[in-house]
């Protein structure tokens, strides 16, 4: 394990917090855009390498993905990392405006610096990285992780049950991965992804709902860089809650600490010179997991979608977050001495996709993944004059967008559209693609009903997601973002306890306070429950913006959040 | 509604002396709670199975009551530490007074 | 209703798993429990005898994927001899109409004081465990147990 003292001497061996300066982005913080060498320098540290990607969305070309500007914390979390946005992020890690480094990792001037830096991501960019370090460090020294959330996400995803990143994966080499939206393909598809995979599936905190077993392999021992390396799996612990359990009915998940201990003890007794936890958890979950489980060196986290330029440090515990959608890998190195980790470099990598040359194998497997579908992927079906985004504690202008296309469609007085963490940016004057729309709608629940609840309902609805998103305990915190509403406003007081924080629930057409005992149309999509019925969400948008031709979304000020 | 499927329970064969094994047990039962009403509007009566009793060669180790908390289908997982070969009864008693009984063999080594 | 799966009567069911937010939304009439009740239970075991903290494990989800089946597992600490052992373990849980869950009784020869059970919570609630040792002494322990009508995804 990682002492506190051998932090701070590896961060200032690395310039990490003494400058501000963090590996690969210190050279561009000088000279403007980066290039492929720019991305991948990095003064190696021992012989081991970690490669973490995590929530790709099975995003296999490039696109836009605006950070969030608004994402608050709660508890013990108010005002620490990932809980910072724009300004206070910048400074915070001493980032400057205007850079790469504040394009790829806020929401400020997103626009226009998306027009000098480009698109992140792509398969075939992040497989030219992967491959450029197994070189530079030897094959047998790199271990290359995924966090979950990467089988699904777009057309081609939902199209192939995850079986077009599967692929991508084994192309890349990777080791092992977990699970979340995995899981929303059913229990059949998933076992059957885990047999056929050229990869581990691992996840501790799974288990039989008749005989409390274990359904997966929890943790695999790798040896690389001459170091035996236990990676211990978290799938999403609140997947039959957050998603259909109708799909998974056999499996119940749960955090599982005990058993997570138990985990990390029985890997070090079997020789492990370091342990890694491959989670899905989210940010603050892992944060407090890290402080009550012992003996975790390395948590590679996920599930939050948050990209934080350097380590968090919990204890002797380094938390790392990757981001999402393939804009960022990340990198760590360690130096493994008698059965401990003695020291360690990181390095959050971006993947300007205009930086890095394509994987031509890549290139060629994505282009074969995405045939089939390329009609559908290509075909424009309208125009966006504002920025279109999703990402945000309580909406986005995507997601307003849906709302508008359900109430217009539906003939709905209210809309709501659940709180996903996932899908791209469209930048002001871009074309509205089938993909686009895909990319923040392509699940297998899609269904879009329609049904009366009264004012009341919708009330406790409200209350009871926002306790699942800023209950003060990360443990009792489950799920995405507030769910996104159409049609009314309300008022959220972040630090009431449930039951308290929603009011002055308004009816928009009217500007009437909603009432408790009257019914209202309601229009919503992502029902967990089973046998839903009504249209696809993406075939109800597709029609909604056909025919707006040109979409205009206003900053929504219809929600009023205090007590953050 | 009396017990109608025969009870499924994991237990293994053998152990050595002074180990302490992990029993499983599983089964089907509606555990009606007497709290709901039918279509008609009367109330559904209780039928539960409210006892469960685990013994070794004859002699009771463990016991469970069981209320209309108590899961539909209930599972319940409990222990034993081995210390002469013999065999395992467990018993479920319903509401209306039947039962059930399920065995198993433990060798000691 | 309460304790059952709600089982959609429209074509289109309502959306954000509000099942079980609607299942309790029907049976506005059923009483709960309170505490008084688990405490009125406890006292009709075992009079006004002190309890003290410590010695039980409870180990239930923070939140409940199936108010339905929730997952209970109860240990308690103790060599388990002849001479000390825990006698009886009692569940209980106070948003429940009836307050009792389980009730165990523990021998020497159960080897370990741990039990695992599957039990109905109809919203969130306090699951309170009280442990009775072989010496006359009572433990006890509380969790919560959150029951939600579910996030949104992620």
């Amino acid at each position: 394990m990682i002492s506190r003292r051998d932090f701070v001497i590896a961060a200032m061996a690395a310039g990490m917090l003494a400058s501000g300066a963090r590996g690969a982005f210190a050279q561009a913080a000088r000279s403007g855009k980066m290039t492929q060498d720019d991305i991948l320098r990095f003064d190696p540290v021992g012989t081991l390498t970690i490669l973490h990607t995590t929530d790709l969305h099975a995003q296999l070309e490039p696109i836009y993905f605006r950070e969030p500007s608004v994402n608050i914390g709660v508890g013990d979390a108010r005002g620490l990392p990932p809980h910072l946005v724009d300004e206070a992020f910048l400074a915070y890690y001493k980032i400057a405006a205007g850079g790469p480094e504040a394009y790829s990792l806020t929401s400020l001037d997103f626009d226009a610096l998306a027009g000098t830096y480009g698109r992140m991501g792509g398969a075939d960019r992040i497989a030219t990285l992967v491959k450029a370090i197994r070189a530079a460090r030897g094959d047998g020294n790199v271990l290359l992780l995924d966090g979950g959330d990467g089988l699904q996400g777009s057309w081609s995803s939902l199209q192939t049950k995850g079986e077009d990143m599967v692929r991508v994966f084994g192309a890349l080499g990777l080791d092992a991965m977990v699970g979340h939206w995995e899981f929303t393909y059913g229990a059949e598809r998933v076992q059957e992804i885990v047999e056929k995979a050229p990869f581990a599936f691992l996840a501790q905190n799974i288990r039989s709902a008749e005989w409390q077993e274990p359904v997966f392999e929890a943790r695999k021992m790798f040896e690389r860089g001459g170091a035996k390396v236990a990676v211990i799996g978290q799938a999403f612990p609140r997947t039959p809650i957050s998603n259909p359990r109708w799909m998974i009915p056999d499996w119940e998940f749960g955090l599982r600490e005990e058993d997570l201990q138990k985990q990390v003890d029985d890997a070090r007794a079997a020789g492990a010179d370091v342990v890694v936890l491959l989670s899905h958890n989210g940010f603050d979950v892992d944060r407090k997991l890290a402080g009550r489980v012992k003996g975790i060196d390395v948590i590679l986290t996920g599930h939050t979608h948050d990209a934080l330029p350097a380590p968090v440090m919990v204890g002797s515990t380094l938390l790392i977050a990757t981001g999402s959608h393939g804009k960022f890998i990340s990198r760590l190195d360690l130096d493994v001495k008698d059965g401990k980790v003695a020291g360690f470099r990181y390095g959050l990598l971006p993947v300007f996709s205009d930086a890095i040359a394509p994987d031509p194998e890549m290139t060629a497997l994505v282009r074969e993944i995405r045939a089939p579908f390329a009609a559908d992927l290509g075909r424009v079906v309208g125009r966006t004059g504002s920025l279109l985004y999703r990402r945000g504690n309580f909406n986005g202008t995507f997601d307003d967008m849906i709302c508008q296309a359900m109430l217009t469609e539906r003939d709905a007085e209210i809309a709501l559209s659940p709180g996903f963490r996932w899908g791209g940016t469209l930048r002001p004057g871009d074309p509205i693609t089938f993909e686009a729309i895909a990319n923040a709608t392509a699940i297998t629940y899609p269904a879009c009903y329609r049904n009366m609840m009264t004012g009341q309902q919708l009330k406790d609805v409200l209350e009871d997601v926002a306790d699942n998103i800023f209950n003060a305990d990360p443990y009792f915190q489950g799920g995405g973002d507030m769910v996104r509403v159409g049609g009314v406003g309300y008022a959220i007081a972040i630090d009431q306890p449930m039951g308290k924080r929603i009011s002055d629930l308004t009816y928009l057409k009217t500007g009437q306070p909603l009432d408790p005992s009257k019914t209202y149309a309601v229009a919503g999509w992502a029902s967990v429950n089973q046998g839903v019925e009504g249209p696809a969400i993406w075939e109800l948008v597709e029609r909604y913006v056909a025919a707006t031709g040109t979409v205009d979304i206003a900053p929504m000020a219809s929600v009023k959040v205090s007590g953050a | 509604m009396a017990i109608k499927s025969k009870p499924r329970v994991k237990v293994p064969s053998e152990a050595k002396a002074g180990e302490i094994v992990e029993i499983k047990t599983l089964i089907s039962h509606e555990m009606e709670t007497g709290q709901r009403k039918d279509s008609t509007g009367k109330t559904i009566p209780r039928a539960i199975i409210n006892k469960f009793t685990a013994s070794f060669n004859g002699k009771t180790f463990f016991e469970a009551d069981w209320f209309t908390s108590v899961s539909a289908n209930p599972y319940q997982a409990f222990f034993y530490k081995a210390s002469e070969s013999g065999e395992f009864t467990f018993t479920w008693k319903d509401d209306d007074g039947s039962e059930q009984t399920a065995s198993a063999k433990l060798t000691v080594a | 209703m309460q304790l059952r799966s709600w089982t959609p009567s429209r074509r289109e069911t309502m959306g954000l798993g509000l099942t079980a937010l609607l299942a309790a939304a029907l049976a506005p009439c059923l009483v709960m429990a309170t505490e008084e009740a688990v405490a009125a239970e406890l006292k009709k075991l075992y009079g006004d005898k002190p309890m003290a903290d410590g010695k039980i494990k409870l180990d239930l989800p923070e939140i409940a994927e199936n108010g339905l089946v929730v997952p209970l597992n109860v240990d308690v600490e103790s060599p388990m001899t002849d001479g000390d052992y825990v006698k009886a373990v009692h569940v209980f849980a106070d948003g429940n109409p009836l307050p009792q869950v389980v009730t165990y009784k523990f021998t020497p020869q159960s080897g370990k004081a741990a039990a695992s059970v599957r039990m109905r919570l109809a919203q969130t609630q306090n699951v309170i465990a009280v442990a009775e040792m072989s010496n006359g002494t009572l433990y006890t322990a509380k969790a919560q147990v959150k029951v939600t009508i579910g996030g949104c995804g992620g």
